[in-house]
């Protein structure tokens, strides 16, 4: 049986790269959430130029595995682990947040800009208060499944010394030198987290489906 | 000109040799890894939607909870720990095992929707002609099924080949890996390996993203 003094004796390492995970996990989603609406809108916006930026960035970075970006971040930058960790979840996140913008986006006809632009409204401003709110409602639930997977992927930190769970982990097993209790207790420690998540998700995609 | 000094150094006929050779272990590793989780995903997934009480929910937990456990997590584990209880794999059967178990789960799930997305009135119409459940399941579903999960396996598969990175932890000898050998050398070669290893994990996946994009434009 799973021996809990490990968990008992390190709980303030456990709680400590919990905390860290957390912490990481939502500044990266903050911070992607921004840069990924940002080149949403520079995927659509009616100059040419600005959207082969956006679909560089979105192409390039999803087809490049997260962990190279972390170890560039990391080493090319002068950053702490923990920066340099978050700076590189940011950027991969904020290319999937960027598409599931788009989409949202996308789905809302045509003629609700049209609309707004003869009201008077700029592009900028029909975009920011007409677009966006109702793009918002289907972006929510992909968002969600990005905000898992940064939680996930947010072990990363501790291959560049970031003081995540999973860092946390890896020096207890380092101390204990029974890795099957400690990481069984990590990944319990990240299922807290992404279950409750997960099950969010699946509700409001629920929702979703039956109020259209 | 000092800027481009670093790249010149890099780049060389050996460097790309050694590169291509740790690419070649991440694409082996890749599509073993595929494969195998196609075939217990397949099982997984065929036994959760035909409902069958206890082993559905069995099943249930055991994907759900793989599916939101970190990946590195789960290949730590494998190498790290599973020794301690007696099973000690190698390197690369290590990495496989564990991309295997984290991918089986999620292909399990794509091959469940797959299947969901079949429409009733189908196994309605196989059983009143007379065949039975698995032979409905074998000639009718599954036929259908599997052409629309083709563009997500293999959107599956490139994310895969992102996640095989993963296991330099373990130290797989794969691109990354060799990368990393690379630029140990001298901190300024950093950029340069990077620059090229970034790219040739990218026109690899693009090229497949084209390809699944393709498939899914066919089909609808």
């Amino acid at each position: 049986m799973l021996d809990f003094s490990i968990l008992t004796n390190n709980m303030d390492s456990y709680i400590e790269g919990f905390k860290i995970t957390i912490y990481a996990s939502l500044i990266a989603l903050l911070c992607s959430f921004l840069l990924g609406t940002l080149i949403a809108v520079m995927r659509i916006a009616p100059f040419k130029p600005l959207n082969w930026l956006g679909t560089a960035y979105v192409e390039f970075i999803r087809n490049i595995p997260v962990l190279v970006i972390v170890f560039f971040t990391y080493l090319a930058g002068n950053f702490g682990g923990m920066t340099a960790g978050t700076i590189g979840l940011t950027v991969y996140t904020a290319a999937f947040i960027a598409e599931a913008i788009r989409a949202g986006i996308m789905s809302v006809p045509k003629g609700q800009m049209e609309a707004a632009r003869s009201s008077g409204l700029s592009y900028g401003q029909a975009m920011r208060l007409i677009i966006l709110p109702q793009a918002i409602k289907i972006v929510i639930p992909p968002l969600g499944n990005q905000f898992i997977n940064l939680v996930k992927n947010s072990s990363l930190l501790a291959v560049v010394a970031g003081g995540d769970l999973m860092y946390q982990g890896d020096l207890i097993n380092a101390k204990t030198f029974s890795p099957f209790d400690t990481y069984i207790i990590v990944g319990l420690f990240y299922l807290i987290l992404t279950i409750p998540l997960s099950f969010g998700v699946g509700f409001l995609e629920k929702r979703l489906a039956r109020s259209n | 000109m000092d800027f481009l000094a670093p790249f010149i150094e890099v780049y060389t006929l050996d460097h790309f040799k050694f590169l291509l050779e740790g690419f070649w272990v991440t694409l082996k590793v890749a599509a073993i890894s595929i494969v195998l989780s196609f075939i217990i995903g397949g099982i997984v997934g065929t036994l959760r939607y035909a409902k069958i009480p206890v082993v559905s929910h069995i099943l249930a937990i055991i994907v759900e909870t793989i599916r939101n456990l970190p990946l590195l997590l789960i290949i730590f584990f494998t190498y790290f720990a599973l020794p301690e209880i007696g099973i000690e794999m190698e390197i690369t059967t290590a990495a496989i095992a564990a991309l295997t178990v984290f991918e089986s789960a999620m292909l399990s799930e794509i091959i469940r929707s797959g299947l969901n997305s079949i429409e009733k009135g189908q196994i309605e119409a196989g059983r009143s002609s007379g065949l039975n459940y698995i032979q409905t399941l074998r000639y009718i579903v599954m036929p259908q099924a599997l052409r629309r999960m083709v563009p997500p396996i293999v959107s599956q598969f490139i994310s895969l080949l992102k996640d095989t990175s993963l296991a330099v932890v373990i130290a797989l000898p794969d691109l990354l890996h060799n990368g990393q050998i690379i630029y140990a050398q001298k901190g300024s070669y950093v950029i340069p390996v990077f620059v090229l290893v970034a790219f040739m994990y990218f026109i690899v996946n693009y090229a497949l993203s084209l390809v699944a994009r393709r498939l899914e434009l066919r089909q609808s």
